[in-house]
């Protein structure tokens, strides 16, 4: 890996709807993405919210940008972290996300899971591991 | 050490952009470099110079125009988030139709590469948000 690239992660703390911070923090890695960095996603708290499949935002008249979340991997941003203790805490599973898969470039385009679930403690040394952390 | 700063809380209503201005101020008094500052989500509104607090209170877009002529500091205001929330410079007014335009002097409106760049190129990034 060259000098030049560097660990970004970006923390998803909060629901997709409500306040914007979700879908802002959306545009930053599809932009970041043309920067040829590590990057890796990071949701907790609310922001497991943000995975659930079957959203549906017709009622409150906004944009459902879920969809993009499974675009992610054209994109090489084939990381995504999400903590166990923040979907329990909710009553939500890995189950009631949404599928997003990616084709490893380094094993003949094989389809692989972007989503992985981790412990709180698990999330703490993802975290220390960053040279940068946007938190949204 | 050289820092980024990301502003990503609108003045007045919540102390972000407060706290990332005297974090600025310090870092440089403390003999370190601050070559950019960026202005996210309600951030951007910082930006504007039509903004008129009462005249007992600080102002907080004339602290940091007048913060980054005196260290050329680059203050950038997010293209994408500041479209959303009226923010215009005289460029984007006129590509827009727009009949006025609200950038206060020493910001910039620029992408969000800005954003990545700020934090490929310094040691550290701060984020002042909530």
């Amino acid at each position: 890996m060259s000098e030049d690239v560097k660990k970004f992660l970006y923390l998803n703390r909060k629901a997709p709807y409500g306040t914007i911070y979700a879908l802002e923090a959306l545009e930053v890695v599809l932009i970041g993405a043309a920067f040829d960095q590590d990057v890796s996603l990071a949701f907790l708290d609310d922001g497991v919210f943000q995975l659930t499949k079957g959203q549906d935002t017709k009622e409150i008249g906004v944009k459902n940008f879920s969809p993009t979340f499974r675009a992610l991997g054209d994109y090489e941003v084939t990381k995504l972290y999400v903590e166990k203790e923040s979907l329990d805490e909710r009553g939500l599973s890995a189950d009631d996300l949404q599928e997003i898969m990616y084709e490893d470039e380094d094993d003949d385009w094989a389809e692989k899971p972007s989503i992985h679930i981790v412990s709180r403690a698990e999330m703490a040394d993802l975290i220390a591991d960053q040279d940068v952390v946007l938190s949204f | 050490m050289k820092f980024g700063v990301v502003v990503s809380e609108g003045p007045y209503t919540h102390q972000a952009s407060d706290t990332a201005y005297h974090f600025v101020v310090s870092a440089l008094e403390a003999g370190h470099e601050v070559p950019r500052v960026f202005f996210y989500h309600d951030g951007v509104n910082v930006g504007t110079r039509l903004s008129v607090p009462p005249q007992d209170e600080r102002n907080i877009q004339e602290q940091w125009t007048a913060l980054a002529k005196e260290h050329e500091i680059d203050l950038v205001i997010c293209i994408a988030a500041a479209q959303r929330r009226g923010m215009l410079d005289e460029n984007e007014a006129s590509r827009q139709g727009k009949d006025a335009n609200n950038i206060a002097d020493g910001f910039r409106i620029s992408g969000l590469g800005q954003l990545i760049e700020m934090g490929i190129q310094t040691d550290r990034l701060m984020t002042f948000g909530d």
